[in-house]
């Protein structure tokens, strides 16, 4: 079998399992956010932690759920790192210093999950486990808790409400998140990831010394990738062959990436009880991640660049089994959610592979994004289409019943720009200082590409990198570190600010001037107002780095 | 104000609780339940250790570094491979520097193979993704075969059909790419070296 088939049916096997699970997934979370009964554990929780869950929250009370929950997260998170000496199987290491654990506790707290560390050699079991690994969970849970409340601000006519956080966080991670990702962890296990508590310091076969490091990485591999986070065991993440040892084990966590994201559009139809919508949604995600991943596809199997053509292929940083086409879907894959999980160094990508990956996270990871986050994102530049397309015909512009008035139209534009102000101003700083250049680690055009990739992933709650930027000074450490924050809190409390003001609203009824959102012609619409906001706002910074690149 | 900032820490202190209740969940009973399950596959979640004599001389899906004529060399790793430090080289596509190691590694290992700088494959100029690449392409592990055969004094088809057994094809026929594993195939070639004394 040549590559090319070979990478052709992997896609389509891909496609295949995801259009397989997109309605019964999709509307098994459907269920799991309309439900009225509470399962005996989920009881059980709310009794332990003292929260009544029948109570409804309005915007702002939800939304200072999220912040408080978040900051709470953030200050133990810290201190697990900060402890960990104390803790038990620390295997021996030193506490992380201080803007380093605020960095990742920032990083797995906002679902970015960046790393500035190197996990094998800066932290202890407990502190993985119990630590980074639970926000694994709980990060991709308020993502989807966000995207929900947003639906019930459309879905809610007259209602000061739109459900209980609390609520929505602890069914995300008892019904959803928990039980695929134990199966998961188990066949990957199957697949040799491995799950133990101890490592094993032992003579190679040539005399030499090496440590058959240990831990548990098959259940926090699981959900590293199904919540879209993308945080490594090991510093190589999915390239290390303990967490990603084989083409299947490497499969399975491609379709773990895309399988809730792509399925959260069946969930937005079925709850909206306009099913067209939910697949008009997918399509227009489906359009932008095709066009990325062809782009990523072609320039690493054609092996483009300097590098490349001397080595005959683009294997530079990539896996002896996974090879170019699947390096390049998993690319795609990572950076079009917002996991940021690597199996291939994209610090070595070709120019056209790593600008893709750029271009993905600039689109404001929405095709499909990430778990919860893509929906929401979507939403905001789909009402960005209906006011586009209102003021061409000079109507009121109208989403899902909604009128999108001045009020609505400022969350939305506060919304568009936070993220490219951070990415633009945050890069900007660091590449006008002059330790910047000594932290890079290509010169030149890809230096800055570097820089840009980082603030990008970093805003863009991404966390994927050009690795060779030393990002462990305390500037990176913290002004990464507030990219991630603000680049998560800031549109969350604007699209729940904007949900409240949905739900207070009378639904007006679809007349023979409403434009129907869930048709080709809308399709078409959104992904031209993805395409020119994301083209305006970075196409001169993209021009430094990866078009002067690929142009050499 | 006063009310949001009394609002926002009686909502703090409900996620504190409800956070320490989903550690419990997610942090220990979780990874202790895969740890559990996991047992039931042999040494696999131990990290799939390969014995010689009852001795662990490695994981079957970490690669070593090897040097001298006897044995099929690795990848090139940028730590040597070293499982505390797992890293790929980070140098991007137009790098000076990575061009001037490809044609560095591209003429020794065509001096060491006594072949044509033409007939090297791209997976022995390059370093991997982790560092820690257990595998190499067949068309590599072929190209060191006679060398290897003739260091060990074997017979170049017995070696050949070493390679064959530690090539592992595409996974259900079409995922990923074949590749050998290079410590289960120096193992055996040092298990036949032994047995040719």
């Amino acid at each position: 079998m040549s590559d090319t088939l070979g990478g052709l049916l992997t896609i389509a096997l891909l496609v295949a399992l995801l259009a397989a699970v997109y309605v019964p997934y999709g509307d098994y979370m459907a269920r799991v956010y309309t439900s009225t009964t509470h399962l005996r554990v989920e009881r059980l929780v709310y009794r332990l932690s003292g929260v009544s869950p029948d109570a409804e929250q309005g915007a702002r009370s939800y939304a200072t759920s999220v912040v408080g929950f978040s900051l709470v997260s953030i200050v133990v998170l810290m201190g697990i790192q900060l402890g960990q000496a104390v803790l038990p199987m620390d295997r021996g290491l030193p506490h992380v210093p201080f803007w380093m654990s605020f960095n990742t506790a920032v990083s797995f707290v906002t679902n970015t999950n960046w790393q500035s560390y190197s996990g094998e050699s800066t932290l202890g079991f407990a502190a993985q486990m119990a630590g980074l690994a639970v926000q694994n969970f709980l990060s991709a849970a308020v993502g989807i808790a966000i995207a929900v409340a947003l639906i019930r601000g459309f879905v809610r006519s007259r209602s000061g409400s739109l459900g209980n956080f609390w609520v929505d966080l602890t069914r995300g991670t008892i019904r959803i998140l928990l039980p695929i990702s134990f199966v998961a962890a188990v066949l990957l296990v199957a697949g040799g990831v491995v799950q133990s508590f101890s490592d094993l310091t032992m003579q190679t076969l040539a005399g030499h010394s090496q440590v058959l490091t240990g831990g548990p990485v098959a259940s926090q591999e699981a959900i590293k990738e199904l919540g879209n986070n993308g945080g490594g065991f090991f510093n190589a993440n999915s390239a290390h062959p303990f967490e990603n040892p084989s083409s299947y084990t490497n499969f399975l966590q491609v379709s773990l990436i895309l399988v809730t994201p792509v399925a959260l559009t069946r969930t937005l139809g079925t709850m909206l009880g306009n099913r067209r919508q939910g697949l008009a949604i997918l399509g227009v995600m489906g359009v932008l991640y095709t066009l990325t991943l062809v782009a990523a596809t072609w320039a690493e199997v054609t092996g483009q660049g300097a590098a490349a053509q001397a080595a005959g292929a683009a294997m530079e940083g990539k896996e002896t089994r996974f090879g170019e086409w699947a390096s390049a879907l998993f690319v795609a894959s990572t950076t079009a959610t917002s996991t940021g999980a690597v199996n291939a160094s994209h610090d070595s990508l070709t120019p056209v592979g790593g600008g893709a990956a750029l271009v993905n996270m600039m689109l404001g990871e929405i095709v499909p994004g990430g778990v919860g986050a893509g929906i929401y994102g979507i939403l905001m530049m789909a009402i960005l289409a209906v006011f586009v397309a209102g003021l061409m015909v000079g109507r009121t512009p109208e989403l899902l019943g909604k009128k999108i008035s001045a009020q609505q139209m400022t969350y939305v534009a506060l919304y568009t720009l936070t993220t490219p102000a951070l990415v633009l101003v945050g890069a900007g700083v660091a590449i006008a200082l002059d330790p910047t250049s000594e932290a890079m680690g290509n010169s030149g055009g890809h230096g800055f590409s570097e820089v840009l990739y980082a603030f990008t992933s970093a805003a863009n709650n991404n966390g994927s990198a050009f690795g060779g930027l030393t990002v462990t000074s305390d500037f990176f450490q913290i002004t990464l570190g507030l990219a991630m924050l603000i680049g998560r809190l800031v549109p969350i409390v604007l699209v729940l600010l904007l949900a409240g003001s949905l739900a207070e609203q009378g639904t007006v009824p679809a007349t023979a001037g409403t434009l129907p959102t869930h048709k080709p012609l809308f399709v078409g619409m959104l992904v031209g107002v993805i395409v020119i906001m994301t083209g305006l706002t970075y196409f001169p910074s993209l021009a430094l780095g990866p078009i002067a690149e690929a142009l050499v | 104000m006063t009310h949001m900032l009394t609002d926002l820490s009686r909502q703090s202190l409900a996620g504190l609780r409800l956070l320490l209740v989903m550690t419990v969940l997610t942090g220990v009973l979780y990874p202790a339940a895969v740890w559990a399950a996991g047992q039931g596959f042999g040494d696999r979640a131990d990290g799939s250790p390969v014995r010689v004599d009852g001795q662990v001389v490695g994981s079957r899906l970490l690669g070593q570094q090897f040097e001298g004529q006897e044995w099929f060399m690795s990848r090139p790793s940028v730590n040597d491979y070293d499982t505390l430090a797992s890293a790929p080289s980070n140098l991007g596509p137009l790098s000076p520097d990575l061009v001037a190691s490809i044609e560095q590694r591209r003429s020794e290992v065509a001096a060491r193979e006594g072949v044509d700088e033409s007939e090297v494959p791209a997976d022995a100029v390059t370093a991997s993704g982790s560092g820690l690449d257990p595998q190499v392409s067949v068309a590599y592990a072929n190209l060191q075969a006679p060398r290897v055969a003739r260091a060990n004094g074997l017979p170049l088809g017995d070696v050949e059909d070493l390679i064959a057994d530690a090539t592992t094809g595409r996974g259900f026929g079409f995922l990923g790419e074949p590749a050998v594993n290079v410590l289960e195939l120096n193992v055996a070639l040092a298990a036949a070296a032994r047995g040719g004394d």
